[in-house]
């Protein structure tokens, strides 16, 4: 499950937001932080999180401490779905 | 009323009880403020700046984030007859070195007297300092004295000069921070005065409704000293929790009976891409009646896409309108669509592109349509020249100058920058345009800024950045900017030169590229490109090409802009 989750926000993230295809991303690597995924592209996540795992993640959450990485993302999409 | 505290004494007198200024925030409830309230909170900055002994007519540092306190704190400044500049706070991908450096940067040409910012910054700030700086105090929000009731007579604000410099404005970046825009009263003054007859404001119908920072010039005179000084009441959002949260612009545009806002290109695309439904629900913006927009290219697409979207919500085609501003103007230069709609220009794309001339379509050619930008402002001046300066017809693109009543007093010791900047009397914007029945086309840009979501980016500031990465050949990288029409704004190519041939080294060389950058400067590189060795076009005193490599990197890499 969190595999799978893992991997859809990945290929996700490399192909709409950072739009390097190839890229991986390391589970654990700072996001939001790192000015990896950047302001602009936040409510894009939101926004597809919200349509693939049915799981909406309020404005006041895009941020550092909600999640930073694509492992707290997915726990925090399996704590709310 | 000849400076800013005059105004502000009279408001108190006159209508202490009118709302000045509604601040929202996410999940709190809205908080507005009159005359009153808001003028009592200057008083106790002010009070402040006095007792810790800076002096009117010096320079104080404001590191606060979007809030009362930044707007107190600024009024506080100026009823103390002191020179507010803003600096943008520290975001949280920024590297707290960067800032510092930054920040070390912005006083030892600023040679502010104080700086204010919070208890949990203290530590930041001071160590940017050095012995030998400028600051003599830095304050912090949580020990000013309390609102207080101001007394007029003494308040040196009230003893300075219409031509004395009232506030700096800077751009972000280590570049921008060099350059601060210094304005006198009478310039904003002038400016408010001009700029309020051409949009033709109403305090009692005016609302103007605004997430833009303030530490740029279109929110901070637009959408903060405008409405402040000419008594429209003013919805302020922040801009974090606008990126956030688009549709927060609309409610409280619906809510509070907006009926101006100013937006650069990209939030048109923004918006329009990026709102729900259910964000819209009950939301009326049929009180809106200018939605200007300025400070990046303007492209008939983002208004097309952002009136398509939400004309179902009450929007008027009509209320769409452009503006060409720029800090040294104190803000507007021209302003269209207020008092007659946006002139659309239709011209042959390559007369424009090779021979520099706004042609009208010829059959069976690409052509581009372009937005006017309107017509100059009373009080100010435009002509487009040539490379020698000299003044050329209509339909022909040049370089835009201007001159005007409202013009920068200098950029803050800098005298070397300011004049460098005129050509007998005229300011050179840097910026190409025509001009054609008296309205100005802005067609591009002579200088390498670059400008993203309306942020100015200086190329140059990401350069030094990358030749700080092993394995980049030092002096051989370049950045420019490629317009991105689905962002309606522009994107951030970076190509340097390396040695390597290795995939597997130079994806690790690219990665560290765009780690470095975002993290010392918070802009996000796009497009990372390494190339090898000579790929990049030199000038002939040896300085990297920006415009020539920007042509290339389009050809070879197969993007036609």
């Amino acid at each position: 499950m969190k595999s799978d989750i893992n991997n859809k926000l990945a290929i996700y993230i490399s192909t709409e937001i950072l739009k390097q295809p190839n890229r991986t991303i390391d589970p654990q690597a700072a996001l939001i932080s790192s000015g990896l995924v950047d302001s602009f592209s936040l409510i894009d996540l939101a926004l597809y999180v919200e349509d693939e795992f049915g799981v909406h993640i309020d404005d006041s959450e895009l941020n550092a401490s909600t999640f930073d990485s694509i492992d707290q993302l997915s726990d925090f999409i399996q704590t709310r779905s | 009323m000849q400076t800013f505290s005059h105004i502000l004494k009279h408001y108190y007198e006159s209508d202490p009880d009118r709302v000045c200024l509604y601040i929202l925030q996410t999940n709190q409830p809205d908080v507005p403020f009159t005359y009153r309230e808001l003028i009592q909170g200057a008083a106790g900055y002010a009070k402040t700046f006095e007792q810790e002994g800076i002096l009117p007519g010096e320079v104080v540092i404001l590191i606060l984030q979007h809030g009362i306190d930044l707007v107190f704190a600024y009024f506080g400044a100026i009823l103390h007859g002191s020179i507010p500049s803003i600096m943008p706070f520290l975001t949280e991908k920024l590297l707290p070195e960067r800032y510092r450096a930054d920040l070390a940067s912005l006083i030892s040409i600023t040679r502010p007297a104080g700086i204010i910012t919070y208890e949990d910054f203290e530590d930041v700030v001071n160590s940017a300092l050095l012995p030998q700086d400028s600051v003599r105090k830095v304050m912090l929000s949580g020990e000013i004295d309390p609102p207080c009731d101001p007394d007029f007579e003494t308040l040196l604000g009230m003893k300075r000069d219409p031509a004395d410099i009232v506030l700096l404005q800077h751009s972000s970046g280590t570049t921008g921070l060099q350059k601060g825009v210094a304005l006198s009263h009478q310039a904003v003054l002038n400016q408010l005065e001009s700029y309020r007859a051409k949009l033709g404001l109403i305090e009692e119908k005016d609302v103007i409704v605004s997430w833009l920072p303030l530490y740029h010039d279109m929110g901070l005179i637009a959408c903060f000293i405008l409405p402040i000084l000419q008594k429209i009441p003013l919805v302020l959002l922040s801009p974090f929790d606008w990126v956030r949260a688009p549709y927060r612009l609309l409610q409280a545009v619906s809510a509070y009976k907006g009926t101006l806002s100013w937006l650069p290109n990209f939030a048109y695309n923004f918006c329009a891409l990026k709102i729900r439904e259910r964000n819209l629900t009950d939301v009326d913006l049929s009180s809106w009646r200018a939605v200007i927009n300025c400070s990046e290219p303007m492209y008939i697409d983002s208004h097309l896409s952002f009136f398509e979207r939400f004309k179902g919500y009450g929007l008027k085609y009509d209320a769409l309108a452009t503006c060409y501003a720029m800090a040294e103007n104190v803000f507007a230069v021209t302003q269209g669509g207020v008092d007659e709609p946006v002139m659309i220009d239709e011209i042959d794309r390559e007369s424009m592109q090779l021979e520099k001339i706004a042609r009208k379509p010829l059959v069976g050619k690409p052509s581009v349509k372009l937005m006017s930008a309107g017509k100059p402002l009373a009080g100010v001046k435009v002509k487009i020249v040539d490379s020698d300066g000299v003044a050329i017809s209509d339909r022909t693109i040049g370089e835009i100058a201007l001159k005007s009543n409202c013009m920068l007093t200098g950029y803050y010791n800098r005298p070397d920058a300011t004049q460098k900047a005129f050509l007998d009397g005229w300011y050179l914007t840097g910026d190409y345009g025509y001009s054609f029945q008296d309205q100005i086309f802005v067609t591009g840009r002579k200088k390498d800024l670059i400008i993203v979501g309306g942020k100015n980016v200086y190329p140059q500031d990401i350069e030094q950045l990358a030749m700080e990465v092993a394995g980049v050949h030092p002096g051989r990288v370049v950045v420019f900017g490629v317009i991105n029409e689905g962002l309606g704004t522009e994107d951030v190519v970076l190509i340097a030169e390396v040695h390597t041939d290795d995939a597997e080294e130079r994806e690790q060389i690219s990665e560290q590229i765009r780690q470095t950058v975002a993290t010392g400067s918070a802009i996000t590189l796009r497009q990372v490109v390494l190339v090898g060795k000579k790929w990049l076009i030199k000038t002939s005193s040896g300085k990297i090409a920006r415009l020539a490599n920007r042509k290339k990197f389009l050809d070879e890499f197969g993007i036609n802009n």
